[in-house]
């Protein structure tokens, strides 16, 4: 199998930017090279934010908004420097409504439990899609079990899409949030968030985008989008673990009580009493995640020194070779939309043999790295009728011969477990 | 790190293939069910047991991995016609000495999936057994 004459070749970036990853040049797997295709859960990060990383620790490194003296400046000076990269990033209007949290989770737990429990009455509904990461499920039941707020879920059209036709009835004058994912983590869909929230505003509800899988891959605009909450996590954009973004409006942000209290998110402190700080400091108590925020500084400029737009034209072109040619494999299905309709990943389950043993064969002789399960998102799995799938994610460094690597172990795979007749030694 | 073919022996094939004693029992004394949460790898285990506390008859059901499903049925034979303290004594470490092949930690819960639902049925009897 190959993949020339098959990929649009003018779409992908150049090979050469490989160079940039050590971990997909060095000999980490003992000999046999790495095809990475799990970066819808955690992206790999290329050496200008390894050098970020260490930089801060052997340079810059103290605590910030703290001391006055020369290392907590510098400190505090790129902590803050990496909040205006974000904001331009996502093209929010003012920095000030860029929270750094721990990530995605962590962003929408702090819409949930601030503005959802001062702001959630019962009977008050929250309407979800059936195609959420437990990220943006849990949260809000338990925000549900504690309002007494009533949880509604959009379904999928036969292909996998939102059912806009459904979205628009259950939408109502009892809908107060509107929490739904940019881009489905399992079935690839790329849902039409400005038409969402274009709607949801007209019924009179707030939006909170789960933009987890949509920030890293294409190009943001809150406010072409006029989101009034955007969630994301900085390891699935190149950045390290540990450091993700709420945006809110400032109106909302400040009107919201304060999350976690301690440190940095006060104003003045009684022993009996606070009065919180301003934003963006309200919503980051304790020390944040210093190194971690100022290397996502360093990976939002990698990746604008691409360009999102040509990371996306070159992961639509990965996309579309993966997505044809998997459609040719007997057995096979793929789960989610066409690809005309999908982001960078395309999840498959296949009807006799169990995604684990995809993953440990493509693992153990290919090199090849996916993820299989059921991807935080089971109530899709069980609506979808499986308990597991196996997802090949793409990046701005993947090629078109991984994916035939993949394609590879995937024959592999359906030789090694087909039935053959298999008798049982009897006990002795 | 064990290799696909060390993890994936012809005799654990056979048993995922041709399993010993999947089904169900009409009058099962003890039931328990569980799923292995990373994977939704599922296997439920009916017994019945006599008065002595000896397992007279076993089946399992479930839906997983050739680990977590093989596991089930090496684990019903191994245990069939033995008693509850048996099963009480046949440790995590002898499961997975049964199943044989080195496992990484995360196909280790594929394989201890099974020995768990079978620690658990032991006590808990079920509905129907009760009724009968």
């Amino acid at each position: 199998m190959s993949a020339a004459g098959l990929v649009d070749r003018s779409a992908l970036l150049p090979e050469s930017l490989r160079d940039d990853f050590p971990i997909l040049n060095g000999d980490v797997l003992g000999g046999q090279s790495l095809v990475f295709l799990d970066n819808a859960a955690s992206t790999q990060r290329p050496r200008q934010v390894i050098d970020a990383i260490r930089r801060v620790y052997e340079r810059d490194y103290a605590n910030v908004h703290r001391g006055i003296h020369t290392l907590s400046e510098r400190s505090t000076e790129q902590y803050e420097q990496a909040r205006e990269k974000v904001r331009a990033l996502i093209n929010a209007p003012k920095s000030d409504e860029i929270i750094f949290t721990q990530g995605t989770t962590a962003s929408i737990n702090l819409v949930a439990r601030s503005w959802g429990d001062a702001n959630l009455r019962p009977g008050d509904e929250v309407l979800m899609t059936v195609m959420e990461h437990h990220s943006n499920l849990v949260p809000w039941q338990q925000t549900a079990a504690r309002t007494g707020a009533v949880l509604k879920h959009v379904p999928l059209t036969e292909d996998g899409q939102l059912d806009m036709a459904e979205f628009d009835k259950l939408l109502t004058e009892r809908t107060k949030l509107v929490a739904v994912v940019s881009v489905s983590n399992t079935l690839g869909t790329v849902n039409p968030i400005q038409e969402i929230i274009a709607k949801a505003h007209a019924a009179g509800a707030l939006v909170l985008v789960d933009a987890a899988q949509s920030v890293p891959h294409m190009p943001t605009d809150v406010r072409v989008w006029d989101a009034d909450f955007v969630a994301f996590s900085g390891h699935k954009m190149l950045a390290p673990s540990g450091v993700g973004v709420l945006f809110g409006k400032e109106s909302l942000l400040d009107a919201m009580p304060p999350f976690l209290g301690g440190g940095s998110m006060i104003n003045e402190v009684m022993l009996d009493r606070f009065t919180p700080a301003e934003l963006p400091a309200k919503f980051e108590a304790g020390t944040p995640p210093i190194a971690s925020a100022i290397a996502m500084s360093a990976a939002i400029d990698y990746l604008q020194q691409i360009g999102l737009e040509r990371v996306h034209r070159h992961e639509q072109s990965l996309v579309r070779y993966a997505y044809d040619a998997l459609r040719q494999v007997p057995g096979l299905r793929i789960l989610g939309p066409a690809q005309e309709h999908r982001s960078a990943l395309v999840s498959f389950a296949f009807e006799r043999i169990h995604a684990h043993e995809f993953a440990q064969v493509l693992n153990d002789r290919f090199g090849v790295a996916v993820r299989a399960g059921h991807h935080c998102t089971q109530p899709l799995h069980a609506l979808l009728g499986i308990t597991a799938s196996t997802r090949a994610s793409f990046y701005l460094y993947n090629r078109p011969e991984e994916i035939d690597r993949l394609l590879e172990g995937i024959a592999t795979v359906q030789k090694l477990f087909a039935p053959k007749g298999r008798k049982r030694k009897s006990h002795s | 790190m064990p290799s696909e073919e060390e993890l994936y022996q012809e005799h654990i094939l056979d048993h995922y293939e041709d399993p010993f004693h999947r089904g169900t029992l009409a009058r099962a004394t003890h039931a328990h069910e569980d799923k292995n949460p990373l994977c939704g790898d599922v296997v439920r285990i009916e017994l019945t047991l006599d008065g002595d506390g000896k397992i007279k008859d076993a089946y399992f059901t479930g839906e997983g991995c050739v680990i977590s499903q093989a596991s089930a049925s090496m684990l019903l034979e191994e245990l069939y016609g033995k008693t509850v303290d048996d099963v009480k004594e046949f440790s995590a470490e002898k499961m997975l000495e049964l199943y044989g092949p080195r496992l990484t930690p995360n196909r280790q819960k594929c394989c201890l999936l099974s020995w768990r639902v079978l620690q658990s049925a032991v006590h808990s009897p079920s509905a129907e057994g009760n009724q009968s």
